[in-house]
């Protein structure tokens, strides 16, 4: 995508598929019952991949939609509803009014912040030419631009993921498993 | 769209922070978590766009470390359930002083 002159189409939908994230997710931290909140973090999800397809990262975005809508937000519901937390009346759940202002006083300063960072200026040395990364997936398809770094620069990076995996794995199974009790020793 | 890419990122981190400040239902914190993580990611992408694809494939390290922790941190709430029978913070309050 051309970043001098992008057409109207796309200009409206990153603007619009925006804009649903960010009322989606106001949604999201505002509804009571965590089943209506996790479908609300559902919607952000697919707003983000959609905004992803649209910055060229086709691949990213299927992955958000694989992974995080897919996977992540279902073990999260299948948490809820194995616990039986659906009922929105019997959690007190937001904290006091004193907690609200403090939060959303937090919230207006991180907001302050990053938008005096967006102001500083990014270091020309490292800008690619226009449309590198969007010609680079033009030619060699949507993962080969990936892979490459991946499986060479990033292996041992990679690598140790697995590793970072199999201790979650292994720490879940851990956690999850009842005690038992009856015998000591 | 790098600007407005980031001020997405940033709307979207705020009222993360926001909902792990305002919120008691553990499970609730923990998906604004995984907001915030969603937030950053957008800023990665957002980068690869104007540095290369190397931010892309921090994207894939981060939605690791988001289904690690996702993993993990739910089979410690579901201990935790088992334990007090909520997941409401307030219960939860022995290392309080």
């Amino acid at each position: 995508m051309t970043h001098n002159e992008l057409p109207l189409f796309y200009v409206f939908h990153f603007y619009f598929f925006g804009l649903v994230a960010i009322v989606s997710a106001l949604a999201f931290v505002t509804r009571k019952s965590p089943v209506a909140a996790a479908m609300w973090l559902v919607n952000v999800m697919f707003s983000l991949a959609v905004l992803y397809v649209l910055l060229d990262a086709q691949f990213i975005g299927t992955m958000q939609v694989l992974v995080y809508a897919g996977a992540i937000m279902v073990v999260f519901l299948f948490v809820i509803m194995l616990l039986n937390l659906g009922h929105a009346s019997e959690l007190a759940d937001a904290r006091s009014l004193w907690w609200k202002l403090a939060a959303g006083a937090v919230g207006l300063a991180l907001l302050a912040q990053v938008f005096t960072l967006t102001k500083t200026k990014l270091p020309e040395a490292f800008v690619l030419p226009e449309n590198t990364v969007a010609n680079q997936f033009a030619k060699d398809g949507a993962i080969a631009p990936l892979a490459g770094p991946l499986f060479h620069e990033y292996l041992l990076a990679f690598e140790v993921t697995s590793v970072l995996l199999l201790a979650a794995v292994v720490g879940a199974v851990v956690l999850g498993k009842r005690k038992e009790r009856s015998h000591a020793g | 769209m790098l600007a407005e890419s980031l001020f997405f990122s940033a709307v979207l981190f705020a009222i993360g922070v926001v909902g792990v400040l305002t919120r008691r239902n553990a499970i609730i914190i923990f998906m604004c978590v995984e907001l915030m993580l969603n937030a950053v990611n957008l800023s990665f992408v957002a980068f690869a766009q104007v540095y290369g694809v190397a931010g892309q494939i921090f994207v894939f390290f981060v939605m690791t470390v988001a289904a690690a922790e996702a993993a993990v941190g739910l089979a410690i709430i579901i201990a935790l359930f088992r334990h007090r029978q909520t997941v409401n913070l307030s219960n939860i309050n022995l290392l309080k002083g």
